[in-house]
């Protein structure tokens, strides 16, 4: 993914948990985790990936 | 519990029986080979299974009829075998509704449809919804037929004591108290059991928040035997409810109660019948019905550490309290029934040594902590217990209105058959095989002739085999030997080739398999599997 791609989708995920709203953002967001887990089709990635996105979480 | 101005087996479908205490008072007291605390439908099964190998029990029981209600509905392929065995299965098939099919629903839309696995090859579907107290009663009805079993009602159990080889039990009954010595006791005297109290043993585990009523109306209601779960549906945002068709137009409705809600006003009879009007409205159903009893439930799972204790041994609920999500409470009591009913029959009759009664605890308690590992995934789905999984869970629903795969989480995986992977009376398996059931599983089924694989089985211990020779070389084995046909079904199934040979015990797991089988080998796996020792 180009940088340029990456930040289109970092725009749209932005402008979607912006239209959803505070109440269902969490729900918004694990949904996506569970549909893009499933399009990379490879579970110990994911799990990895999981792990990636944990750290520094408190920094 | 039932409507106001009805007495607790004042059932709408059902008569329930009355039975006196014994009459005969003379032999009370006479030892007895085995004495069997509890005439639910786990020691019922015990008891028959034990009359099959010819051995003499005595059942008691507290009450003066069957249990009220009709608590366990699920019964499964599993147990469908063991009441085969018992030559007790055909009301069980006249009256139940066999079923394969789950529907799950979010918010009213469906998201998923299971079907649980079945084929022409399997002699019995997957599960079964029948009353407990129709099994109660089939049971008891071949349980008469049967001289070498004596039962006694209203015969409360106040007193347990070790002998030097075997058991003093003190019974009380409306007519007086006695002491009866026994060789040995199968306490299958349920969840409370008062044998396991006495003897100062716990239960251990854990307790889940989920609390269910679980609540029969007798309606006229349209709709298959498909089992469903509405999850987060109007009548019920944020629970869940579970909805279970049982002969005689009675409908199961289980339905969550909400965290902190009250039990004793949940349990009311108006709360139930409102919380009922509710999930029918939901339904779709407008006719009338009629409430016909019900119980509230919460989700354990709790188990003994040993089933096993001197000459005692617990069966059913009174070793393990599952949660209800697995189905799996009575359908693993009746196979703890089976389980120790051959193993002591065999002790007792000097076929086996002491070693054999051994295997009992780790090969069922196994199978309760199986349980425990898969209704926990269900539990947790069903009664999410934290912010995480519940968030998960209704992530997954969501994403189950526009993606199917996310509704397979909501799939309750029930019929998963426990093996006895690491049972000391189990063989090694053989590595030459790449399919097929391995030793410890359930025999799986195939057609043979007009029937199936499972009626060749002998009372006992039999051989599956492929060649002539082999099975006349094993002859003189005690065990019966069936010849099969290579290139067959149950070749197929069972992976075999000409020279392959299975070991099946009395309760149809396999005790070993051989690709190129030698007389040698399955002799040595019998003594094995019938001693817990290796030649």
């Amino acid at each position: 993914m180009t940088p340029r791609e990456v930040e289109t989708v970092y725009e749209a995920l932005a402008i979607q948990i912006d239209a959803i709203g505070p109440e269902k953002r969490e729900m918004f967001l694990a949904k996506l985790a569970l549909l893009m887990a499933h399009e990379i089709g490879d579970a110990p990635r994911v799990c990895r990936m999981i792990e990636d996105a944990a750290k520094n979480i408190d920094v | 519990m039932r409507p106001a101005g009805r007495a607790e087996t004042d059932s709408l479908y059902f008569t329930y029986p009355h039975f006196d205490p014994p009459s005969e008072r003379g032999n009370l007291s006479d030892r007895a080979p085995v004495a069997i605390v509890g005439a639910g439908p786990v020691g019922m099964t015990a008891a028959l299974a034990l009359a099959k190998e010819g051995v003499r029990s005595v059942l008691f029981d507290a009450k003066d009829t069957f249990n009220d209600g009709s608590r366990a509905i699920c019964v499964a392929r599993q147990s469908y075998h063991i009441l085969d065995k018992l030559d007790a299965v055909a009301p069980f098939l006249e009256k139940s509704l066999g079923w394969t099919t789950g529907r799950s629903f979010y918010r009213g839309k469906q998201i998923l449809e299971f079907e649980m696995p079945d084929s022409p090859r399997e002699k019995f579907r997957p599960m079964y919804n029948i009353e407990q107290q129709y099994i109660e009663q089939y049971l008891w009805d071949a349980i008469i037929q049967e001289p070498l079993i004596e039962t006694r009602w209203q015969s409360e159990i106040v007193g347990v004591a070790d002998l030097a080889d075997g058991v003093a039990l003190t019974v009380r009954d409306p007519d007086g108290s006695y002491t009866m010595p026994a060789d040995w006791v199968l306490a299958s005297d349920g969840a409370r059991s008062p044998i396991r109290t006495m003897r100062g043993l716990r239960l251990k585990g854990e307790n889940f928040e989920g609390r269910y009523v679980i609540a029969d109306v007798q309606m006229e209601h349209d709709y298959p035997t498909i089992r469903r779960a509405l999850f987060d549906p109007d009548c019920l945002r944020g629970g869940t409810i579970l909805v279970h068709k049982q002969p005689d137009n009675i409908w199961r409705i289980d339905y969550q109660l909400r965290d902190g809600e009250d039990e004793a006003a949940a349990i009311a009879e108006d709360n139930v019948r409102s919380s009922v009007a509710a999930v029918l409205e939901e339904l779709g159903y407008t006719g009338d019905w009629e409430l016909e009893w019900w119980s509230i439930y919460s989700a354990n799972t709790l188990v003994l550490d040993d089933y096993r204790d001197g000459r005692i041994f617990y069966v059913g609920d009174s070793a393990h309290i599952v949660p209800i999500f697995g189905v799996r409470g009575l359908n693993n009591g009746l196979a703890d029934a089976q389980n120790i009913a051959w193993k002591l029959a065999r002790v007792m009759q000097g076929r086996s040594g002491e070693a054999l009664l051994d295997s009992y605890s780790p090969e069922r308690r196994g199978a309760t902590l199986d349980v425990f590992a898969n209704a926990s995934k269900s539990a947790r789905f069903m009664t999410p217990p934290t912010e995480g999984w519940q968030l998960m869970r209704d992530a997954a629903l969501n994403l189950a209105l526009s993606h199917p795969f996310a509704g397979e989480l909501a799939n309750p995986r029930q019929m998963t058959p426990y093996t006895y992977a690491d049972s000391p009376i189990v063989c090694a398996d053989d590595p030459a095989f790449e399919r097929g059931a391995v030793p410890g599983a359930p025999l799986p089924d195939a057609r043979v002739g007009d029937g199936f694989l499972s009626d060749c089985l002998g009372k006992g211990f039999t051989v599956l085999c492929f060649d002539a020779d082999l099975s006349s070389d094993l002859s003189d084995l005690d065990a019966k030997i069936v010849l099969l046909q290579p290139g067959s079904e149950a070749a197929e199934v069972l992976a075999a080739g000409p020279q392959t040979a299975y070991l099946v015990r009395p309760d149809n797991h396999i005790a070993g398999r051989w690709h190129q089988a030698t007389a040698a080998t399955v002799r040595s796996a019998l003594t094995l599997s019938t001693t817990g020792e290796t030649a």
